[in-house]
């Protein structure tokens, strides 16, 4: 996706965007989001604090670490599905193109057309393929003729690696898929939408080691367009796609922190931090 | 002194076993006799009835107007009184409850207030259905001089069956699955969207079966009406929304309150018409909540 029309539908997200604050930090030029001093809790309790991490465009970025490390909460705080949750409070900042996502400015709407997230079970409609895949285009009012429509379904859908496999019944309802099916056709409504981002909580943790692959491979074959953040349990998935990758493990008080950063290859050979390597050795977790 | 404490723990467990296989005999047992005990109750009571009543089963019971002579009578003013009442409270009813839970559960979030609202639509399924009698003859026909009429009953009929309906129609948006509003969330949709095409479609049945269930509720009820209306004989048709009316419960209740033999049988005739009708709204919901479903997963 261009510069241009990024920064155009940014306009959407954003009203009013002379008044705020346009954050210059020291983060590399091509970080798409910077989240800087996160903390989420969950009324009084926290999941995850101080947490400070660049995503960087067109890069694929894994977050792996023990259960209850706070990964899916993070996850959860950069397209402002948290919000959804009862209780979740969140503080520090996260700048989506440099503007803060939790200023009053910011409508959540918008910002979850742009950043867009698929889950750990597959949740498809329960509706056919095609509506499946048009819901996101039908919600955002993004207005289509009939064959505009059918493109940018059959775009989606052959960019989820899905397209052959359902070319000819898109109208069966989308529980006649497998799961594995089923994800990517998650994965293609997401698409759909053409977000800049897309958020993925550990995709594969329900399917089988076919349908697992199938998606490592789509993930990397879409990362050109796309910046991509998964969340996963499995370090070797993590080892396979990733660029770059996030450690976090939980606190003596279990709060989610972040431990390590940095390229994929460098965290799994040379890990800076003892509980890394212990992490990645099998020792922890 | 291993040996012993093994075998004490042996036998411990041996008789643990054997209460919880008595257990598994008696208290299915004591679940069946229950059902038993209720079923047999309503046989009872729907054989007595039928004998009595259905020799007098007529046309005529459904069109006449009530007579003083049992031979002529018939409830067509409580069949239609019923009709319009308990249909327009369905009309009121439903539509009200669909968006009380709605704006429960998808907007109001858990503030305090939400709370105590839910609370108090939980507590006002237990006033017994007289309070809400009393109230409308205070607010409806006297207070906005409605007078004794159909439109006072539908709303009476339709604030009484409300907690209910509601309370139904918040449990049937708690079946929607939070990953299915999660994933149009996720999409950059709007509460009103992830409502409309999510929430909606797949509780509505339940919903519609909840409405159901509390219209035919309504149906039976006399107390209320016996309030509002007042009336227990009445030979005219309710034609318009300020008509006077009465409905087949107190119809039967005049009948049965008189001592010949012939009113009696004509009563236990109109509770035949009324458990009929009632049989028929319940077969609908059930009807409807199957076909709703077929189509939810078949697509």
């Amino acid at each position: 996706m261009s510069e241009a029309i990024a920064m155009s539908s940014l306009e959407d997200v954003v009203s009013g965007r002379s008044e705020l604050e346009v954050n210059q930090t020291s983060a590399p030029d091509d970080a798409i989001i910077q989240v800087r001093d996160l903390s989420v809790r969950y009324r009084s309790r926290y999941a995850i604090r101080d947490i400070n991490i660049d995503f960087r465009r067109n890069h694929i970025t894994a977050i792996i670490g023990p259960s209850g490390c706070g990964k899916s909460t993070l996850l959860r705080s950069l397209n402002r599905m948290n919000d959804l949750i009862p209780g979740a409070v969140v503080e520090g900042k996260v700048l989506y193109h440099g503007i803060d996502i939790y200023s009053k400015e910011v409508d959540p709407v918008a910002l979850r057309s742009r950043i867009g997230m698929v889950f750990q079970r597959p949740n498809p409609f329960p509706m056919s393929i095609f509506d499946n895949v048009a819901f996101g285009l039908r919600v955002n009012g993004i207005k289509l003729t009939k064959d505009e429509l059918h493109r940018r379904v059959r775009g989606a859908l052959e960019k989820a690696a899905l397209w052959e496999e359902v070319k000819d019944r898109l109208d069966a309802h989308a529980y006649s898929l497998s799961g594995g099916q089923q994800q990517r056709l998650c994965i293609a409504r997401a698409l759909a939408v053409e977000p800049e981002v897309l958020l993925l909580d550990e995709p594969t943790v329900s399917l089988d080691p076919i349908s697992t692959a199938k998606i490592e491979e789509l993930l990397i074959s879409i990362k050109k367009d796309y910046t991509i953040i998964i969340v996963t349990h499995n370090m070797q998935q993590a080892a396979r796609v990733s660029d770059y990758t996030a450690v976090m493990m939980p606190d003596e008080n279990m709060v989610g922190r972040l431990i390590e950063f940095g390229p994929t290859k460098e965290v799994f050979t040379r890990p800076r931090d003892r509980r890394t390597e212990a992490y990645i050795a099998g020792r922890i977790g | 002194m291993d040996d012993q404490v093994l075998k004490g723990g042996e036998v411990l467990r041996q008789r643990a076993a054997k209460r919880r296989k008595v257990n598994d005999v008696l208290v299915p047992l004591a679940a069946s006799i229950g059902v038993f005990v209720a079923i047999a109750f309503l046989v009872s009571l729907l054989l007595y009835v039928v004998s009595m009543g259905a020799g007098r089963l007529s046309p005529s019971l459904l069109f006449e107007y009530p007579s003083a002579n049992p031979r002529e009578a018939g409830m067509r003013s409580a069949i239609l009184g019923s009709v319009f009442t308990v249909g327009l409270a369905g009309l009121i009813c439903i539509p009200l409850s669909i968006a009380t839970a709605i704006y429960l559960t998808e907007y109001a979030g858990n503030k305090w207030w939400s709370q105590v609202l839910s609370y108090n639509i939980a507590n006002l399924a237990g006033v017994p259905s007289v309070v809400f009698g009393v109230v409308g003859l205070g607010f409806l026909v006297y207070g906005l001089g409605l007078g004794r009429s159909v439109i006072a009953g539908a709303f009476t009929l339709a604030i009484l069956t409300l907690p209910y309906v509601t309370v139904v129609c918040v449990e049937a948006i708690k079946t929607v699955p939070e990953d299915q509003r999660f994933g149009a969330y996720a999409l950059g949709a709007t509460t009103y969207e992830v409502v409309r095409y999510i929430v909606l479609p797949r509780a509505l049945p339940m919903m519609l079966t909840g409405g159901i269930l509390g219209i035919s509720r309504a149906l039976g009820e006399a107390a209320p009406i016996l309030v509002i209306s007042g009336l227990l004989f009445i030979r005219e048709d309710p034609t318009s929304l300020l008509s006077e009316f009465t409905v087949m419960p107190l119809q039967l209740y005049n009948w049965i309150s008189r001592p010949q033999l012939a009113f009696q049988q004509l009563a236990a005739a109109g509770i035949i018409v009324l458990l009929a009708i009632l049989l028929a709204l319940n077969s609908l919901a059930i009807y409807l909540r199957q076909r709703f479903y077929r189509r939810l997963e078949e697509g």
